[in-house]
């Protein structure tokens, strides 16, 4: 073969392999590290895959949360209006975690249907409500129409 | 009145730059040298233009003018006069300003220090930015002014910079971090320049390399400073989060990565040129894209801006016309024959080629990653979130294999080289290598595979990089006449390199020896970590300029020996209400002690505390800063200023290929 | 010619892209929606703040007006206050709903603040705030002359939301009144 057509070869092949190494390894990636989000009511109806790991989101029921006396246990339940979901969660909160105030636990669903989070995060600041527990509160028939002027 | 001031200096700006996006480029067109001769000139004044702009803004935050829109809702009459001075950067219509002027510093500095470049380039390439910042100061002025008064009734104070930007990391992180975006503008306006002219040759590389290289240099220093910022300051000691604003700053670092390699292929050997031109487009699209991501709202994000959809329509349709516009140049200048010189598989090119590829992959895997949720969204498949375990199961694969080639780069030969030279040169550097990799791991807490495997790829490219300069300087005459002859290229290189393996060797180690314990503890608690003894001595009350804050005093010693005393606080901004977290972190070259408040926890005086043990968690940061001290370096070689403009460019081309 | 098509991946590649970016824009999912736009306020009977009396839906509906849901320990409220009394001052007829408060709180931040409202009617359990689906305060809501809510604004009401929202939705609905 010629010199250049068989360096153009090799280069293909090694790019061919390459990238399909590359795929591979992004496939892999997302099938165990991507998480669905559920509004509370789609987990009350089991929707939800218990066991896998997803994401509930929400606004913190008043009232709901609860505090274990010796460690940094916490439950509090999220809430759609329409269903809520128990959530507990062992460490420190974010600082703008409040009870009436929107929330995402990401976490996985036992079998008494609590949902065990690793992650809480808050809503950022009074402007902004996390996209997710805008869409599932809408979801939850809180509206019949948009709002758009 | 000031404020006034500086909006007509905006739109006398905007004029400037349509000037500058028109004039040269019919002037190149026709062949007009008066026209394009223009282009300094226009290029300077726009830059005046622009500073008194900001420079009023500046003044309208200093001066706590509370009717200027952006002063009322991002400052306060307490802050700290700094602080009132960086807010200006702290929302989306300032920042979009800095953007602004430092577009046009470096418009400027191409403008001044290109007198070798010939006009007809020049003139093209100013053009090019020009039209860059049509596109940011028509954004600022349309959909964004940072002059807009609220008139009548402006508030008697404003409502505060947000708490997490009060913060001396996050006073010059923007800044650098948009040298670094912006400044690829740079090495795309000569790519388009180049494509212009149908002329891509070494010389366009060599003018293209040290911008290139110092606007990577910054956007490393950006980037590490927005790390080291997240973990002072979000007061949980994560360092990086894969969050799309982060991402939005890596991804054109990793493309420019790509790019400063593949550009110093194309000067020396005259190789890779189409690739480099679409790597330099690529580098400066994802920077557009970034933000475009970061402003438009179309990702969530810690970092995000107060979204506007309008803001999202222009800068889409503004990334559409670049990228699209470019790309579309590109796919009908772009030279389609491959070029004629060859190169050996065992040969520095190969090495260089796959460290292009790799780095472009790891690209594409972070960008995809980070539309993924975008773009399952928009197909209806659901909201997903894409999380760092995707990340780091796809990233650090392909760093791992990045370093092994890493440590041949600097030793090979142009063109062609041998196996069997790799092998007598890198025999000793390899099984040294392999012993770092085997015996320090002992040094840390248990033996972990993980930091066996990076200290063995960060010695093999010490040894490696060492090993070369030993060849270097033992060649010369003299061991200081040898040192002395290494061009600042060289160095640059040796030091960037160098930095890559302290990140790396940061990273790993952090991220395998961390040790973290959230506990509940009451004044007068002991907790011992990693043979270190923390102690809850008491709880304070403390007011600072513009917060009060709940102190916790934790003393921390080691075989009863005292080692630092810790206080971490959760203030509350008054103005805001806003509660915050300020960790305490006792630092070290070795280890950072890292102690943050969680929150009060039930009876009198107990609170939630979070404790880090983080071994070298600051090598990561010092690679960083390493590494941008290696891309300045490079821009001080004298081949990229000495040289006179030739007659014939191909010339160039060989007499670079002979000196490569 | 293949090798010239081939340089036109990239663009196509963005193209694609561009479509997914285009698309992710419409949908932003900031904006709220309420259950109750274009249906009636709910009915009530809740004591008025520092008042001996009850109100009822009858007494906070006839003409347009603004109800704004607040308390003393909502922050973002506070900063929205002096606003709000401007566009008192300004004759904007705006309604308090005092969210989840204890009286003495509230009337205490009235007497320091200034009183922008009309009344204010004491929500003590969140009963009308459950009704009116409030997520958090502030909230304001648009109510026509007929006690239909016609918009409901999440957030601080600030010079911008009026201008731009709030202003020209309460003239609109000021004039079909007296065009009637």
């Amino acid at each position: 073969m010629h010199p250049v057509r068989k360096q153009r070869l090799l280069l293909v092949l090694f790019i061919v392999l390459f990238s399909s190494a590359a795929i591979g390894l992004v496939t892999y990636a997302l099938r165990g590290n991507i998480n669905l989000f559920f509004p509370p009511a789609e987990v009350a109806a089991g929707m939800a895959p218990p066991g896998q790991p997803i994401r509930v989101g929400g606004m913190v029921a008043e009232g709901s949360v609860r505090r274990s006396e010796d460690s940094l246990l916490v439950r509090f339940d999220l809430t759609d209006f329409q269903a809520s979901v128990p959530v507990e969660y062992e460490g420190i909160l974010p600082d703008l975690f409040d009870e009436g105030q929107g929330a995402v636990a990401s976490g996985r669903l036992n079998a008494r249907g609590v949902l065990e989070a690793t992650e809480v995060l808050a809503k950022h600041d009074e402007n902004y409500m996390p996209p997710e527990v805008a869409d599932a509160l809408e979801k939850s028939g809180y509206d019949h129409k948009g709002n758009k002027q | 009145m000031i404020p006034e001031v500086g909006h007509f200096a905006l739109i006398i700006g905007l004029c400037l730059a349509l000037l500058l996006t028109i004039l040269p480029a019919w002037g190149a067109y026709r062949r007009d040298a008066v026209m394009m001769g223009l282009a300094p000139g226009l290029a300077i004044g726009l830059l005046v233009f622009v500073t008194i702009s900001f420079t009023c803004l500046a003044v309208a935050f200093l001066q706590d003018d509370f009717s200027v829109k952006v002063v009322a809702s991002n400052s306060n009459s307490l802050l700290p006069d700094f602080y009132k001075f960086s807010a200006l950067w702290g929302n989306h219509e300032g920042s979009l300003l800095l953007w602004g002027l430092i577009l046009c510093l470096w418009i400027s500095a191409v403008a001044l220090f290109s007198g070798q470049l010939p006009l007809l380039v020049l003139a093209r390439v100013l053009s090019v930015m020009g039209g860059i910042a049509v596109g940011f100061l028509s954004f600022s002025l349309f959909t964004s002014n940072p002059f807009e008064r609220i008139l009548p009734g402006a508030p008697a104070d404003g409502s505060d910079l947000n708490p997490l930007l009060q913060d001396p990391g996050l006073i010059i992180h923007p800044p650098l971090l948009y040298m670094g975006y912006v400044g690829f503008s740079v090495a795309f306006a000569f790519a388009i320049a180049a494509l212009l002219g149908g002329r891509l040759d070494a010389s366009w590389a060599r003018w293209s390399r040290p911008w290139t290289n110092v606007a990577w240099a910054f956007l490393s220093l950006g980037i590490m400073l927005g790390s080291w910022w997240a973990y002072y300051e979000l007061g949980w000691g994560g360092w990086w989060f894969w969050d799309p604003v982060e991402n939005a700053s890596f991804m054109p670092w990793l493309a420019g990565t790509a790019l400063l390699h593949s550009l110093s292929v194309t000067e020396k050997r005259g190789l890779f040129k189409s690739w480099t031109v679409l790597l330099a487009i690529f580098a400066f699209s994802l920077s557009l894209l970034g933000t475009f991501m970061v402003r438009s709202g179309v990702l969530t994000s810690v970092h995000a801006f107060a979204t506007d959809p309008a803001r999202g329509m222009f800068i889409l349709v503004f990334l559409a016309i670049v990228v699209g516009g470019s790309l579309t140049l590109y796919a009908l200048r772009a030279p389609a024959v491959t070029s004629r010189v060859s190169f050996a598989w065992v040969s520095r090119e190969s090495l260089l080629l796959f460290n292009n590829v790799v780095f472009l992959v790891s690209t594409l895997t972070v960008l995809f990653g980070t539309l993924f949720p975008l773009i399952m969204d928009a197909l209806g498949l659901g909201k997903y979130s894409v999380g760092p375990p995707y990340f780091n199961a796809v990233f650090v694969p392909l760093m791992a294999i990045t370093a092994p080639v890493m440590g041949l780069g600097p030793i090979s030969r142009w063109k062609g080289d041998s196996v069997g030279r790799w092998q007598s040169e890198l025999a000793v550097p390899a099984v040294v290598a392999l012993l770092c990799g085997i015996t320090l791991p002992l040094l840390g807490r248990e033996y972990n595979l993980w930091v066996a495997l990076a200290a063995t790829l960060a010695a093999w490219l010490t040894l490696g990089l060492c090993r070369d300069l030993w060849n270097r300087v033992r060649a010369a005459a003299s061991p200081l006449r040898g040192l002395r002859r290494l061009t600042p290229s060289y160095w640059g290189m040796f030091i960037a390199h160098l930095g890559f393996a302290a990140c790396v060797i940061g990273i790993v180690a952090t991220s395998q020896y961390s040790i973290e314990h959230d506990l509940k503890m009451r004044p007068g608690d002991r907790e011992v970590l990693a043979g270190y003894e923390f102690t809850f001595v008491e709880l304070a009350n403390v007011r600072g300029p513009n917060f009060l804050a709940d102190e916790a005093r934790i003393t921390v010693s080691r075989n009863g020996e005292r080692v630092a005393a810790l206080a971490p606080q959760k203030r509350r901004y008054l103005a805001s209400g806003q509660v915050m977290t300020e960790a305490a972190i006792d630092p070290g070259l070795f280890r950072d002690l890292y102690v943050a408040m969680g929150e009060p926890i039930g009876e009198e005086g107990a609170w939630a505390i979070r404790l880090h043990y983080k071994p070298m968690v600051r090598w990561m940061w010092l690679g960083a800063i390493l590494m941008a001290i290696g891309g300045f370096t490079t821009a001080f070689d004298k081949r990229y200023r000495r040289q006179r403009t030739p007659v014939r460019a191909g010339a160039v081309a060989e007499a670079a290929t002979r000196a490569g | 010619m293949p090798a010239r098509l081939k340089l036109f991946l990239p663009l196509i590649l963005f193209a694609v892209l561009a479509l997914f970016l285009f698309r992710g824009l419409e949908l932003d999912p900031r904006e709220l929606p309420s259950a109750l736009i274009d249906r009636p306020l709910p009915e009530f009977a809740l004591p008025a703040l520092g008042e001996a009396r009850q109100l009822t839906r009858a007494d906070v509906t006839g003409e347009v007006a603004l109800f704004n849901v607040w308390a003393t320990w909502c922050v973002s409220c506070r900063v929205e206050h002096p606003y709000l009394q401007q566009l008192a001052d300004l004759g904007v007829r705006i309604y308090g709903v005092n969210y989840k408060d204890e009286d003495d709180a509230a009337r205490r931040w009235l007497d320091e603040l200034g009183d922008p409202y009309l009344a204010n009617i004491a929500d003590h359990e969140g009963s009308l705030g459950l009704d009116l689906g409030v997520y958090g305060a502030p909230e304001t809501y648009l109510v026509d002359a007929g006690g239909i809510v016609r918009y409901r604004h999440v957030g601080v009401v600030d010079e911008r939301v009026w201008q731009e929202v709030l202003e020209p939705l309460y003239r609109q609905f000021s004039e079909e009144v007296r065009s009637r």
